[in-house]
């Protein structure tokens, strides 16, 4: 397996990703390292092709015609304009000091379709605009084992597109959309793409941040995604995919889920998200997933759920979101446990009065309760869903009344006498402490 | 001065004054006389634009007071009870209304009566640590204070010591006699008979008679004006 | 009329009520700044001060005001003043000592605590209220001669703008839950200066609840710089209408 990998430069990313597809495994383990290092020497043999101006090989296309196998290609600092520039070889092509490759807004700007390719330190701007075909800064066809890393992507309709790619690694990017919804595709595009993982890249100004279609087995972690006119990240039936330590700001609606299953989403933060369909966490038919140690914080919802089962939410904060959760009737077997809730102006609202679902142990700062048997855990259940939340979600247009002393004296009245209310739904075992982890 | 014609007041269905004219010149005390809540002190807040009559009009000088303001300030007015803002001291209250009433006098304020009443040495007091008497001596001193040409009196020696009452009388006398007219409201007669040149006496909300004291006995043949005023009443009656 | 807004002044300033007033307001804001670690929070929990009180020692100070001065206007009615420019005059002079006592004891907390857009929206709508409850108590107090039914129709003015009238709206909602209600809240909320200055609070505040459910709508109306002007306005007209009104009833008013 390794043998293939002849004249590589020998990046441990490359070695990581091809490993990754090898093994199926999502970490690096030591002896994948040390036969690594076993190869080193026979990597260095490889040919380097310097691009500059003034030179015989001044651009891409004459450096890709010389170029073998394993060769790795250094580009000098300067604009190079490029159109729908095809790699068909296993090659390493390598910015100096980030020189610029411009496509005119014409198609795409470089398109792979041979594995093991890496293309880092580039400036790449200017892709042309499509709505038949989408086109993109970096666009990859069965590129196996692709390695983009460290590029700025400027004022490209689609960043980086992964089309049946297996194993890779986009890590470092900076992807910033042309300030128009119309022009904008999403920053990083997987369809059919398996065992990928997207680290620490920057993500702006997009349709989607981050898309998924049938990706599966791909890690997400330590990306910012931020101000994109839809989804900061959105998920279409990709299942067995990780998320953690990313940051989802201010995007136009949030997260989105959706038909999809085993996601596991932790340490994130989703925040800021605003808009009358906005959420910090959309879950639509979601199963069998994981949501901890994120932070929800002044979303419009933090999460919404619906037609979701099996999801285990544990260890979460939600901090002055409009509303915590929002959770539709049709909901089963989901639990929320030793998780915060601070400041929101509703922490649960639901559309039915029956309920399957299981809150057990968390922190609500509204609980109005007591410990006399010094238990930690309030001696009374919670109620999550207020009775005036309960009146909105009969007349939308209650929410004329919110924060009034009417809505005040409502749930005063409701605590008093609990049969008001009419969902059933209850924290048994109410947190008297903020949870810390 | 004052020409009253046809004033009619009612409170709800009580009927105040039903029509009352009258007319009072300068160098006139008039006391207006009559049994308790005939009308009076109603017929004196209808001159004084306190309270807003339903018929009949009031000419100040020739001019109807209606929507009027400034005749007031050739007026100056003792209420039957003087009720002031009860935070507020004595000297305070004084600088208070010559601050307002400023342009109410030529060269200087009248102080006679602040004087006469030595109410100087009690400056420092706030108006609820009076007693009614000295209110009333307050409220004197403010009614001639800017040397008005019409001064009202309600009630003016009820609570009064009988010195007060006496420097009161005097000071009457003294503005009478500088040409101005005086309003005076009384029950006791002796008192009337003392001040005052005339009486409008006045039953149920109208003007009975109006007659000088002098016809008023000649008339009954009585000396006193007290039993003056019973023969006459009574001879009706 | 000067004149008289300074002797108010100088009378309302010796007034312990007016004091114990300030106190109260600066005790609780600086305990509810204080007491929560977020500011946001402070600002929140003071908005059922905003909402309750203020209008509540508005109202009722001015109306008690009102009869305890009742003397003194009598005075200045004898003298050579106009009816209007004394109720103005006691108007202003009490709305002034009731706005000082509002930026004393919740302006200066708030602009030292918080200091956001959320907090001047805050204090704005704290000022309007508070002379909307003065111009209400004025309009209360030349309705009687009694200061018992003053003070009676004064609590009766409060009650029912902060309470009875959004019982009414919520009644309103539930009988017509099925037709859109959303333009007929936005002018319902013109109808009540306490629900105005609340959506005035809850859009710079609660702006992530208010943007889901039909709050958009408020946010799209209210929101827009033409919304808050219109806002704004109503709530003069709060303030203008009552003493407009009381005016003309107190210049044919017998004393």
């Amino acid at each position: 397996m390794f043998k293939k990998q002849d004249n590589d430069a020998g990046k441990i990313g490359d070695a990581e990703a091809e490993f990754h597809y090898a093994s199926f495994n999502h970490f690096l383990s030591i002896p994948a390292f040390l036969i690594l290092l076993f190869y080193f020497p026979v990597n260095a043999s490889a040919r380097v092709i310097t691009v500059k101006h003034g030179t015989e090989i001044n651009t891409l296309q004459k450096a890709l015609v010389l170029a073998q196998n394993g060769d790795i290609i250094k580009v000098t600092k300067s604009t190079y304009f490029i159109e729908d520039l095809i790699i068909n070889k296993s090659v390493s092509i390598i910015g100096l000091d980030y020189p610029i490759l411009d496509g005119q807004k014409k198609g795409n700007i470089i398109v792979v379709r041979a594995p093991r390719v890496t293309i880092k330190g580039f400036i790449i701007r200017n892709s042309g605009i499509s709505n038949i075909r989408d086109k993109a800064g970096i666009r990859v066809e069965k590129g196996d084992s692709v390695n983009i890393i460290d590029n700025r992507l400027e004022n490209t309709c689609f960043g980086i597109y992964l089309a049946k790619v297996n194993g890779g690694t986009i890590s470092g990017n900076t992807i910033h959309g042309a300030n128009s919804v119309i022009q904008s595709g999403n920053g990083i595009h997987l369809w059919y793409s398996h065992y990928i993982k997207i680290l620490n890249n920057k993500i702006s100004r997009q349709r989607d941040g981050i898309y998924f279609e049938f990706a599966t087995h791909c890690e997400i972690s330590h990306n910012l995604s931020e101000t994109n006119y839809r989804y900061g990240l959105h998920f279409m039936f990709s299942n067995d995919d990780n998320y953690t330590f990313n940051t989802f700001r201010n995007n136009g609606s949030g997260v989105a889920v959706m038909y999809t299953k085993h996601i596991r989403m932790t340490n994130n933060t989703f925040e800021q998200n605003w808009g009358t369909s906005s959420y910090g966490l959309l879950l639509k038919d979601i199963s069998r997933s994981v949501i901890s140690y994120n932070t929800f914080s002044k979303n419009t919802s933090g999460i919404y759920m619906e037609g979701s089962s099996d999801v285990k939410a544990e260890h979460n904060n939600f901090l002055n979101n409009g509303l915590a959760i929002r959770m539709l009737a049709d909901c089963e077997k989901d639990t929320f446990m030793l998780n915060n809730f601070m400041g929101n102006t509703f922490d649960f609202t639901t559309n039915g009065s029956e309920n399957l679902n299981y809150l057990k142990g968390n922190y609500w700062d509204k609980y109005a309760g007591y410990d006399l048997n010094r238990d930690k855990k309030g001696d009374l259940p919670y109620r999550p869903v207020s009775l005036y939340s309960q009146i909105i979600e009969k007349i939308p247009s209650a929410v004329f009344l919110l924060r009034s002393f009417m809505a005040e004296l409502l749930d005063k009245a409701e605590r008093a006498l609990p049969s008001m209310s009419y969902v059933n739904l209850y924290d048994n075992e109410p947190s008297m402490h903020i949870i810390r982890p | 001065m004052i020409q009253i014609e046809g004033l009619q007041k009612k409170y709800g269905k009580i009927h105040a004054l039903r029509g009352i004219d009258l007319t009072f010149d300068l160098e006139q005390v008039v006391a207006l006389v009559g049994p308790n809540a005939s009308g009076k002190t109603t017929l004196i807040k209808c001159l004084l634009g306190m309270v807003i009559p339903d018929g009949g009009k009031i000419l100040f000088d020739g001019k109807n007071i209606e929507g009027d303001v400034l005749y007031k300030n050739r007026i100056g007015y003792m209420p039957q009870i003087g009720r002031y803002p009860d935070n507020m001291r004595i000297g305070y209250l004084f600088g208070m209304m010559k601050d307002l009433g400023k342009n109410r006098v030529k060269d200087h304020f009248d102080e006679e009566l602040i004087d006469a009443f030595k109410l100087g040495a009690m400056f420092g007091k706030p108006m609820r640590a009076l007693s009614g008497g000295t209110r009333q001596k307050v409220s004197a001193a403010l009614a001639f204070m800017f040397s008005p040409e019409v001064i009202i009196l309600d009630e003016p020696t009820a609570g009064l010591d009988p010195l007060a009452s006496e420097i009161l009388k005097q000071k009457i006398q003294k503005e009478k006699e500088a040409g101005k007219l005086i309003l005076v409201t009384s029950h006791i007669m002796s008192e009337v008979e003392e001040i005052a040149d005339s009486i409008a006496y006045i039953v149920e909300g109208e003007a009975l008679f109006y007659k000088s004291i002098a016809e008023i006995k000649s008339e009954s043949g009585e000396e006193r004006l007290g039993k003056a005023l019973f023969h006459l009443l009574g001879k009706r009656a | 009329m000067n004149k008289i807004i300074k002797y108010v002044l100088h009378d309302i300033f010796r007034n312990r009520i007016l004091l114990a007033y300030v106190v109260l307001l600066s005790l609780s804001s600086f305990g509810l700044f204080l007491m929560n670690e977020d500011v946001s929070k402070g600002i929140s929990n003071l908005l059922t001060v905003l909402l309750i009180v203020i209008p509540l020692v508005s109202v009722l100070f001015t109306t008690i005001y009102f009869f305890n001065s009742y003397e003194f206007i009598e005075l200045l009615v004898a003298q050579p003043l106009k009816r209007s420019k004394i109720l103005l005059g006691v108007y202003a002079g009490v709305g002034l000592s009731l706005l000082s006592a509002f930026w004393l004891g919740i302006g200066l907390p708030v602009i030292i605590f918080d200091g956001t857009i959320v907090g001047w929206y805050f204090l704005l709508s704290g000022t309007l209220l508070t002379m909307v409850f003065v111009s209400l108590a004025f309009l209360a107090s030349v309705l009687t001669r009694d200061k018992t039914r003053g003070i009676g129709i004064a609590m009766l003015l409060w009650f029912y703008f902060t309470l009875i009238f959004d019982g009414i709206v919520l009644m309103v909602m539930f009988a017509f839950s099925d037709y859109p209600l959303e333009k007929l809240t936005i002018f319902l909320s013109c109808l009540n200066p306490v629900d105005l200055a609340r959506i005035m609070v809850l859009l710079k505040m609660d702006i992530s609840a208010l943007m889901g459910y039909t709050g958009a709508i408020f946010n799209q109306f209210f929101g827009s710089s033409a919304g808050i002007v219109l806002a704004i306005s109503v709530m003069l007209v709060w303030i203008v209408m009552p003493i407009a009104l009381a005016l003309r009833i107190f210049k044919r008013k017998n004393l």
